[in-house]
C-alpha cells in the first residue's frame, strides 16, 4: 500500500493553471524530494495534500483513503504533517507553549475546557522531551518570534514532529538560511525516524539529494521526471531546466 | 501565578468585607461594576483569547436583559424559571449570530457582529407592544429566593451579584487555562497552523462565541434585576463599544484585567456624568490614550513595571 498517493491531480487560479495531471505515489518510510524552478507548482501540490486547497480535478489518498474532500485537521488527525515555507508559528507564544498546542492537537484532551491543561501531564513531559531530544530545552520559555531565524526554523519541524505524523511534508525547510544553520537543519531531516514518510520541496538540488531516495522534478506544474537520485541528475530535460542548455 | 493567586485572594476578601465601609450609594456602584465587569469578561474570552473583535456583545446581555424582564413583568417572577430562560436566550442567540459571524474574519467580524447587534436593537426599539420600544421595560421586580434576606435590600442583592461574579471568574479562569482555553490562543496567533495541527478551528471558535454569548448573558440578567429596567440602549452598538474598550483598557486575554477595566469604565462614567453630559467624548478620548500609551492595557502597563523593577 501506498503512504501518500495523488492521482491526476490539477489545479488553476483563475485562469492560470498551477498543477496539470499530476500523479505520485510514496511507499511507507520512502522520502521523496520535489523539486522544480520558482512556479512549478510545488507548494500548490503540498496545499492540495494537506487540504488547504481544494484541487479543480484528481484524488489525493492517504493509506489508501481517499482524503480530496476532508478538511485539513481531519488530514492531521490521520498523521499527515507539514512545515510551511512562510513561517506561520505563534510569533508571540514562548517555544513550549508553541510545542505543547501542537502535542495537544492529536491528544484526545484537545477540547477539553472544564480541566486545566496543567492537569494532563502527558502533554508536558512530550513536550519538553521533545525540545530537549532537538536540542532546543534552554528555548523553551523564551517568545518565539525573539529567536533566530535558523532556530525559528527548528520549532517549525519540531511542531510537525510532535504528533509523531505518518507522513511529513516539509517546504523548503532550508530557504534562508545560512551555510550552517543550512547543515544542522538538514542533520536534523536526517535523524528523523524512518517510519515516517517524507516529501520534501527543495530549491537547492544538493541539499534534497543528500536527503532522499527518489526525486519528482515539477516543471510548469507538470512532472517532468522522476525516478533515483541518479536518472533525474543524469536526465537532459533536468539539465535543461536547472542549467539552461541550448535544447531546451 | 502565585501573587496572582494571592492578589486574587486580597481582593476577594476585600470585596466580601466593602459592604461594611460604603454607603448604600457607593454599593450600588460597587455591585454595577461587578455585574459589567463579567460582561467585560465574557467579551475577553472572544477578543483577547480567540481574538474575535466582536462589536456587538451587547446583543447576548439586552436578550437576556429583556427575557428576564418580560417574563417577571408579564409571566411570572419566578427566579427558577426567569433566569435560566436569560441565560438560554442569550445563549441560543450567540448559537445562531456564530453561524453567520464566524463565516468572516478580522474587520468583517467586526461589521458582521455590529450588523446582528443592531438587528436586535431594531426589534427592542420597534416592536412597542412587547418592549415597550424607546420607553423599554420599567419596574422589573427583584427575585424572591429561600433566603433569609430580601434582595430588594442593597447589601444581599450585592453579596447575589459577588457570588455570580465570583463564579463567573471561577469558571472562565479554568476554561481560559483548559485545552479548549489555550487552542483559542493558538487559533488568535495562526488559524491556518492551528488547522494542520489537527484543531477544529471552526469549532473551536464556534463554541467559544457561544460561551461568550452565555455570560454576557448572565451579566444581563443580573443587571435588569440590578436596575428595575432595561431600554434598547444596553442592546446597542455604543454598549458594544464600550465593552469593548473596558476589554482593551484593562488588558485583552487578561481576563481579571478587563473586570478592572469594567470597574474604571464604571467609576468614571459615574463620576464624569455629574459634571458634563458628553461622556461618550470622554470614552472616545480614553480609547485614543489607550491605544496610543497602554495598547496592553492596565494590566499590561502593571506587568511592564514589575518586570522592569524587578530585573
Amino acid at each position: 500500500m501506498t503512504a501518500l498517493e495523488v492521482h491526476a491531480l490539477s489545479h488553476s487560479f483563475g485562469g492560470l493553471t498551477a498543477l496539470a495531471d499530476v500523479s505520485l505515489a510514496v511507499a511507507p518510510g520512502e522520502r521523496l524530494a520535489i523539486i522544480g524552478p520558482n512556479g512549478a507548482g510545488k507548494t500548490t501540490l503540498f496545499n492540495i495534500v494537506t487540504g488547504i486547497f481544494r484541487p479543480s480535478a484528481g484524488r489525493v489518498r492517504l493509506f489508501g483513503r481517499d482524503v480530496t474532500r476532508l478538511p485539513t485537521h481531519h488530514r492531521a488527525q490521520l498523521g499527515l504533517a507539514r512545515t510551511f515555507q512562510i513561517s506561520t508559528l505563534f510569533p508571540r507564544l514562548t517555544v513550549l507553549e508553541s510545542v505543547l498546542l501542537a502535542v495537544q492537537g492529536l491528544d484526545p484532551a484537545r477540547f477539553v475546557l472544564y480541566r486545566r491543561r496543567a492537569a494532563y501531564g502527558r502533554l508536558l513531559e512530550r513536550a519538553e522531551s521533545l525540545l530537549a531530544e532537538w536540542g532546543l530545552a534552554d528555548r523553551a520559555h523564551q517568545v518565539t518570534r525573539q529567536l533566530s531565524y535558523g532556530e525559528q526554523r527548528q520549532v517549525e519541524l519540531i511542531l510537525a514532529l510532535a504528533g509523531a505524523p505518518k507522513v511529513l511534508l516539509l517546504d523548503e525547510p532550508t530557504a534562508g538560511l545560512s551555510p550552517a544553520e543550512t547543515a544542522s537543519v538538514a542533520e536534523m531531516i536526517r535523524r528523523f525516524s524512518r517510519d515516517t514518510t517524507i516529501l520534501l520541496i527543495e530549491h537547492d538540488m544538493d541539499v534534497a539529494l543528500d536527503l532522499v531516495d527518489r526525486v519528482t522534478v515539477l516543471f510548469q506544474g507538470r512532472v517532468l521526471a522522476e525516478g533515483s537520485k541518479d536518472e533525474v541528475r543524469r536526465d537532459p530535460k533536468v539539465a535543461a531546466i536547472y542549467f539552461g542548455t541550448d535544447d531546451a | 501565578m502565585k501573587a496572582l493567586v494571592a492578589g486574587g485572594a486580597v481582593a476577594l476578601v476585600l470585596l466580601v468585607a466593602l459592604p461594611a465601609v460604603l454607603s448604600s450609594y457607593q454599593l450600588s456602584l460597587l455591585t454595577k461594576m461587578l455585574i459589567f465587569g463579567i460582561f467585560a469578561m465574557s467579551l475577553d474570552l472572544l477578543l483577547g483569547y480567540a481574538g474575535l473583535p466582536s462589536l456587538g456583545h451587547a446583543a447576548y446581555f439586552g436578550v437576556a436583559a429583556y427575557t428576564v424582564g418580560l417574563l417577571a413583568l408579564r409571566v411570572a417572577n419566578n427566579f427558577w424559571i426567569d433566569f435560566p430562560a436569560g441565560l438560554l436566550m442569550a445563549a441560543g442567540m450567540s448559537a445562531l449570530f456564530g453561524l453567520f459571524a464566524l463565516r468572516t474574519r478580522g474587520s468583517y467580524f467586526l461589521m458582521i457582529t455590529l450588523a446582528l447587534g443592531q438587528v436586535l436593537w431594531g426589534i427592542a426599539f420597534g416592536w412597542r407592544s412587547l418592549t415597550g420600544g424607546d420607553d423599554g421595560l420599567p419596574s422589573v421586580p427583584r427575585p424572591r429566593l429561600p433566603l433569609p434576606w430580601s434582595l430588594t435590600d442593597g447589601v444581599p442583592f450585592y453579596y447575589f451579584v459577588l457570588f455570580f461574579f465570583a463564579l463567573a471568574v471561577g469558571a472562565l479562569a479554568v476554561i481560559a487555562s483548559s485545552p479548549f482555553g489555550r487552542a483559542l490562543v493558538g487559533i488568535r496567533e495562526s488559524e491556518r497552523r492551528m488547522e494542520v495541527l489537527g484543531y477544529d478551528v471552526w469549532r473551536y471558535k464556534y463554541v467559544a462565541f457561544i460561551l461568550a454569548g452565555l455570560f454576557a448573558g448572565l451579566a444581563g440578567t443580573l443587571f435588569v434585576y440590578f436596575n428595575g429596567f432595561v431600554s434598547p440602549s444596553y442592546l446597542n452598538i455604543v454598549f458594544s463599544a464600550s465593552a469593548l474598550l473596558m476589554v482593551i483598557l484593562g488588558g485583552a486575554g487578561t481576563l481579571l484585567g478587563p473586570a478592572l477595566g469594567a470597574a474604571v469604565i464604571v467609576g468614571l462614567e459615574n463620576f464624569i456624568s455629574g459634571y458634563m453630559e458628553r461622556w461618550v467624548l470622554v470614552l472616545g478620548v480614553i480609547y485614543v490614550l489607550v491605544t496610543l500609551f497602554a495598547p496592553s492595557g492596565l494590566v499590561g502597563l502593571a506587568r511592564q513595571r514589575m518586570r522592569s523593577s524587578g530585573s
